[in-house]
């Protein structure tokens, strides 16, 4: 199952639905032009929601990792949301569990943009 | 565990790592380890068939990924080789230290390492050949193994 992204607005925080795998090609593209997509219209408080993300290679987490980065450095926060296991461990396993900020609730998870 | 050996050639294309990555999951399904080992295996095998596809073979359709599959003596053992130029393991960056943390690739060897029990790199100026040793740890094992 290749990668599926839907936005939604909630109190000025832009949720990205993601589900599938995030992996090298389809997947990574995806959330790479989603994100570019969201900066590019001003929307720079994006909040990852993975429920539905049961598969990311090295190369998804690399672009989890740049868009991380690429809202940062744009004056943005982008949190994650709802991490399957698989995707937990992975983030631990990388060490990427503590730079990333991640959120289990997602009106919480709403409230905590600045 | 049923001894066993399957290989493939495949071209230096991101089917082939999709291709590599279910031949895994069956395989290690089929030689009796859990989902989570089985997830943990074929995610091994994927990042190995990226290293590669991409970083080895450099998408050249003039070169092939091997890719092969044997079970012996209670462990599965996978060999993918490439036609690259050699990858040098030593000379791969710690993603964990800090200053590599934001980085956005340089994870896969890591990976491959953290789910597996074995790991050879072996880079030569014909390719480089990596192989993956995952033991068979079931219970189903250990009682076959007791009765003998």
């Amino acid at each position: 199952m290749s990668m599926k992204t839907s936005t939604r607005q909630v109190d000025g925080v832009t949720i990205v639905d993601c589900s599938g795998r995030i992996t090298l090609g389809e997947g990574s593209v995806i959330l790479k032009d989603v994100v570019r997509e969201l900066l590019s219209k001003g929307q720079k408080k994006i909040l990852l929601n993975l429920g539905d993300v049961n598969y990311i290679d090295s190369s998804g987490i690399g672009e989890l990792v740049s868009a991380f980065t690429t809202v940062r450095n744009q004056g943005g926060e982008l949190k994650l949301l709802n991490l399957t296991k698989k995707v937990h461990d992975l983030l631990q396993i990388t060490k990427l569990y503590t730079v990333f900020d991640v959120k289990d609730d997602e009106a919480g998870a709403v409230k905590s943009f600045s | 565990m049923t001894e066993q050996k399957v290989s493939y050639t495949l071209d230096s294309t991101l089917e082939t790592v999709d291709s590599a990555e279910q031949a895994a999951s069956r395989i290690a399904t089929e030689a009796g380890f859990d989902d989570d080992e089985v997830m943990r295996i074929a995610m091994a095998v994927r990042e190995a068939a990226v290293n590669a596809v991409l970083h080895g073979n450099a998408y050249d359709p003039g070169k092939k990924v091997s890719l092969a599959f044997e079970q012996t003596g209670g462990n599965l053992v996978i060999t993918i080789k490439d036609e690259g130029k050699g990858l040098d393991p030593d000379k791969i960056p710690d993603p964990l230290a800090p200053e590599n943390l934001l980085k956005t690739s340089g994870r896969g060897i890591f990976l491959i390492r953290s789910f597996m029990d074995e790991v050879v790199i072996s880079p030569s100026q014909t390719g480089t050949e990596i192989k993956l040793v995952k033991h068979v740890h079931g219970p189903s094992e250990g009682v076959k193994e007791a009765s003998q």
